[in-house]
């Protein structure tokens, strides 16, 4: 049975697509089929930050009209053999995504795959919703940031009201807090919230944290997910992540500021 | 030494404010969402519910939820006239 994860944060700019795309990345790496979806109608973004955006032929959309067939829509990534993009539409109807038509992917995506990564919009409107709807797990992605902590602790008390777990009464939604654009030398000059403050005003267990870092764009400026760049402090954290997530036990890493030799201090260099 | 703090001034740091701040919004919010969307209908069913007895007014009935460490507690107030009387029923 598939496992449907939904990475949503209610505040918009805090990193939804990055984490799924590196999520789903990181999944496929480990060898598991794994789609992810771009639930952002009107605003699709993923399949540049996964590299695909030439290949985009038909959408979520023309899937749900019965315009295109769901293997027509999905793309196959070039790098990974399991990894599958499906992206979403242009189209500037936001209700596009009919409830009957999306239940109907998603449990063609069951039979199909063992992860389905649900990367959602920003906000709380419909989009948002569908998104977290089908999920059993959720990744909330925060920044230690006042109003990204509010947002999160709102998409929260929805996941708890909204899902579909919670519709039929089912064991909850399993949620997982991501902490991005971390920066434990702003956090040890009590300039940010720290992990365990945020940890302790969400009460949601931690999956992660991602340090602030340029390689981020460059990832992104490139359609590669930070995931496989093998010298990114944020992929290495992201593989933590996905390895946390399938159950193993990893240290914490880029909590604490990094000792930095003398002369990398000197140089400056992070 | 208060020419010191005065030069000095040990600031609190902004983190801390922060998580302060958010931790007294979200106690507001929280307390906000936790399932008044049922209240009004109680109230309009247990004013009709009442009424089948005694003659009450619209605002006779106060229907609030309150929280008392670990449990939620369902508070109803009745209010009815000094001489209420009973309907024939």
């Amino acid at each position: 049975m598939a496992t449907v994860i939904v990475v949503t944060s209610g505040k918009g700019g805090v990193g939804k697509t990055t984490t799924s795309a590196a999520m789903a990345t990181g999944l496929a790496m480990r060898g598991h089929k794994t789609v992810v979806i771009d639930f952002d109608v009107g605003l699709r973004n993923l399949d540049l930050v996964m590299g695909c955006e030439r290949r985009v032929v038909f959408d979520f959309i023309n899937v749900i009209n019965g315009d295109a067939r769901l293997n027509q829509a999905l793309i196959k990534d070039k790098r990974l053999d399991k990894l599958y993009v499906f992206p979403t539409s242009q189209t500037r109807d936001k209700d596009a995504l009919k409830r009957e038509g999306v239940d109907r992917v998603m449990d063609e995506l069951r039979a199909e795959f063992e992860y389905i990564i649900c990367d959602s919009p920003a906000g709380i409107e419909h989009g948002a919703l569908t998104a977290l709807y089908h999920a059993d797990h959720a990744i909330i992605v925060t920044n230690p940031e006042v109003s990204s902590v509010r947002d999160s602790d709102r998409i929260i008390g929805i996941l708890a009201a909204k899902s579909r777990r919670a519709e039929r009464k089912e064991t909850p939604v399993i949620e997982h807090l991501l902490l991005t654009r971390y920066s434990p030398d702003r956090v040890q000059r009590g300039e940010m919230l720290s992990v365990e403050d945020v940890k302790e005003i969400l009460s949601v267990p931690i999956l992660g944290i991602i340090p602030e870092s340029e390689t981020v764009l460059r990832a992104s400026n490139t359609g590669t997910p930070v995931i496989l760049d093998p010298a990114s402090p944020a992929g290495r954290a992201y593989e933590d992540a996905v390895a946390r997530f399938l159950g193993e036990q990893r240290e914490l890493r880029f909590a604490k500021p990094e000792r930095r030799g003398f002369l990398r201090a000197l140089l400056g260099r992070a | 030494m208060q020419i010191f703090e005065f030069l000095f001034p040990r600031r609190t740091p902004s983190a801390t404010v922060a998580k302060e701040r958010l931790q007294l919004v979200l106690a507001h919010e929280r307390a906000g969402r936790s399932g008044p969307d049922f209240l009004p209908a109680l109230q309009r069913d247990l004013l009709a519910i009442v009424r089948k007895y005694v003659e009450a007014t619209d605002d006779a009935i106060e229907v609030k939820l309150g929280r008392t460490g670990t449990a939620s507690v369902l508070e109803i107030n009745v209010e009815l006239p000094i001489a209420a009387k009973a309907h024939a029923v």
